[in-house]
């Protein structure tokens, strides 16, 4: 008994001896620059200004906390998180559905539906603006004369919705296809001979089965979606209250220099995807990706 | 993880080979970085050719937007990139790149032959603190710009657009008057040239502190009024200087106020309409309008690695021959006086006495290490122009840029 306690302690040793060099490795290059970013947000550091760095406590995060631009980022962000992370999720399961049944022409279905996904998203950014772009665009062409969508806030950012679901439903409908497939066919056999309808092996026998799935499909599209940047960046640049926290974050780190600010938003943009996750796992509880119970 | 290792080797194999400067031949290279221009290799290769073997200028690109040029300069500057020699910056970069120690200051007998024959106002933008940090290469004025067969006589003054627009809307002529109102630096150029055309200024002497005041009061009053007249073009919130440029073109607008880059545009894309596309000093708000200075100027790195070479390259990048070929060739208004007196100037520059004269008063945009944020700021208030409410809007300027100039707050 015991030696093969001894025997498992040894194996486990050497397993952590195996891990610790990749773990050294990542802890290397993510956690020193989020330590790197911290101290950095504690400091007023100013790149035009180098002789007046020093250390200044929190005052960054007041500062940022309480600037009506970042809130406003804030909740753009939040908004079109919400809002396209919905709409992906019931349309990637429309569209996983979809891939997953069709027996004719299953390989050509899957690459069609794919397309968007596997175009880059600035190209396909530029695509959008070209096309709302009055005088040149076919979607601005549909429009009354003299209406510019990008050059306002709420179309603008519906546009900027639009564009997100357009591009990354797909990927979705990916992540849900391969939770579709773990659902045993003899389940849905039995429910059926059970007298269930569609709907109710659906919603009885599908979805509950998918729930892993469906937590790591939501998790990363939200977390994704927080931190969305290019799309934003190509259609309007965060003009008109447009900015979301990345982008407000560039705008203050790269186009101000200004290594403290930027940073501060950094970490609270850190802090909020950690919240995030933590949410999603409290929510989806055991059966999360990792956790034991079953 | 092996695989990433590798990678970081790799990288690392490869850093000092892409970062060296100086050739195979040995003859050090001078890293010129400028914006898009047609013909500035041809200008680099005279002036690799006249330096005989002491440097090659290797031409680099920067992007086409100022914003662009801006962050890939300051990118590498504050990452003390050894592979920059001479940069060309536009005109509101001085201070900030003064400031942050990033450029050398200009002396002695570089000074002298930087400072020699070249107009006041474009020399004015490559000095700070009384110190000289670059030598100024091109410069620029807007004028306006209008129509003779719709317009007889040019408007002085917005008022006069705005009247002129109304008279044409009412005869169902093409009205609108163009003008720089998307959110972004021509917004603030525009701001900039009313308030000192109002007789005020948007900061104080020296830079740290607020001006403002009635002028601004009044240029917001006009800006409004004009952003909701028959002048103002329906896509005014998004106009930048090429859709300005082509709504004339295109025969929808009557007026601009534009760079005179787009008199040589009409005459390759409407050459038909070119004999009735004349130009007219800026116009004013009460008295005579002071127009918007832009250009570009040339510093040299603090991290070169030949600084002697890059002075040499830089003053033989912006010499007469330089800037002629720069006017000429590429549209371009040259910063020395005696250029414009060339005679092959005058079949491309029928208005370069205006442009002299509107370089007498021009309005160069406030002088402060923070540049960046106040104009984020100010285009970021100031947009849509006709949603300004002149009161609260200067009230929340002031407390904004005041903000900016520390580089306090937030930008948007």
């Amino acid at each position: 008994m015991s030696a093969r306690t001894e025997g498992a302690r040894a194996e486990r040793k050497l397993g952590l001896w195996l891990a610790a060099p990749a773990a050294v490795i990542m802890v290397a290059v993510t956690g020193w620059p989020i330590v790197y970013s911290f101290l950095l947000s504690l400091q007023r550091a100013d790149l035009r200004f180098p002789e007046q760095q020093a250390w200044i406590g929190f005052e960054n995060y007041g500062t940022v906390l309480s600037s009506p631009y970042w809130w406003n980022a804030f909740w753009v962000t939040l908004l079109i998180t919400v809002v396209s992370v919905a709409f992906e999720l019931v349309l990637g399961m429309l569209l996983a559905i979809a891939m997953y049944r069709t027996l004719v022409g299953r390989g050509l279905v899957r690459t069609v539906v794919l397309i968007p996904y596997g175009i880059v998203t600035v190209a396909a950014a530029y695509g959008w603006k070209y096309a709302w772009t009055p005088g040149t665009g076919w979607l601005a062409n549909l429009l009354p004369d003299g209406t510019a969508p990008l050059t306002e806030q709420w179309p603008a950012i519906g546009i900027i919705i639009v564009a997100e679901i357009w591009k990354t439903t797909p990927f979705m409908a990916l992540l849900l296809m391969a939770g579709l497939a773990v659902v045993p066919e003899e389940l849905l056999r039995a429910a059926s001979m059970d007298g269930a309808t569609g709907w109710q092996r659906f919603t009885k026998v599908t979805l509950p089965l998918m729930k892993p799935a469906i937590l790591v499909a939501l998790l990363f599209r939200t977390l994704d979606a927080f931190r969305i940047f290019d799309n934003i960046y190509v259609l309007t640049n965060g003009a008109q209250n447009t900015s979301s926290v990345s982008i407000i974050a560039y705008h203050n780190l790269i186009g101000g220099l200004n290594l403290g600010i930027g940073s501060t938003m950094s970490v609270l943009i850190l802090i909020t995807v950690a919240i995030i996750a933590f949410v999603f796992i409290k929510i989806f509880g055991a059966s999360a990706p990792g956790s034991e119970r079953r | 993880m092996s695989r990433c290792l590798k990678g970081v080797l790799v990288a690392a194999a490869l850093l000092p080979a892409a970062c060296s400067s100086g050739g195979d031949s040995g003859i050090p290279e001078i890293n010129f970085y400028n914006s898009p221009q047609q013909n500035i290799k041809a200008i680099a290769e005279r002036c690799t050719k006249l330096a005989d073997g002491r440097y090659k200028i290797v031409v680099n690109i920067l992007p086409r937007d100022a914003d662009g040029q801006r962050e890939q300069l300051v990118r590498r500057l504050a990452a003390a990139d050894p592979g920059l020699d001479v940069l060309a910056l536009d005109v509101t970069w001085t201070a900030e790149l003064a400031e942050a120690g990033w450029i050398r200051e200009w002396t002695g007998e570089n000074a002298k032959k930087a400072i020699e024959g070249t107009l006041k106002m474009p020399l004015d933008t490559a000095l700070w603190q009384g110190k000289l940090y670059a030598a100024p290469y091109t410069t620029n004025v807007q004028l306006l710009w209008y129509r003779s067969d719709l317009v007889p006589n040019p408007p002085a003054t917005w008022q006069g657009i705005m009247a002129e627009a109304a008279r044409l809307a009412k005869a169902g002529k093409p009205h609108y008057g163009e003008v720089t109102g998307a959110q972004y630096e021509g917004l603030v150029v525009w701001f900039n040239s009313m308030v000192m055309s109002a007789g005020g200024q948007i900061l104080q002497e020296g830079g740290t502190k607020v001006a403002l005041g009635p002028p601004a009061l009044e240029a917001l009053k006009v800006m409004r009024a004009y952003a909701t007249s028959k002048a103002a073009d329906p896509s005014l919130s998004n106009t930048h200087e090429d859709e300005a440029r082509l709504a004339v073109e295109a025969g929808r607008a009557a007026f601009q106020v534009n760079w005179p880059y787009v008199y040589a545009s009409m005459a390759s894309n409407k050459p038909d309409m070119l004999p009735n596309f004349k130009w007219a000093p800026y116009p004013g708000v009460t008295g005579p309008g002071r127009s918007p200075l832009g250009g570009a100027n040339f510093a040299v790195s603090r991290y070169s690695e030949h600084p002697e070479l890059a002075y040499d390259a830089a003053l033989c990048l912006r010499d007469a021959e330089s800037q002629k070929t720069a006017a000429i060739k590429d549209g371009l208004p040259p910063t020395l006086e005696a250029v414009y007196a060339d005679p092959a100037m005058a079949e491309p520059y029928p208005m370069r006495q205006a442009i002299l004269d509107a370089l007498k008063t021009a309005a160069p945009r406030p002088k402060t290490p923070t540049y960046q944020n106040v104009s984020t700021m100010i285009s970021a208030i100031l947009s849509p122009p006709a949603a300004i409410q002149p009161a609260s809007t200067l009230v929340q300027l002031r407390q904004q840029i005041s903000d900016a100039l520390q580089s306090k707050g937030v930008l948007p």
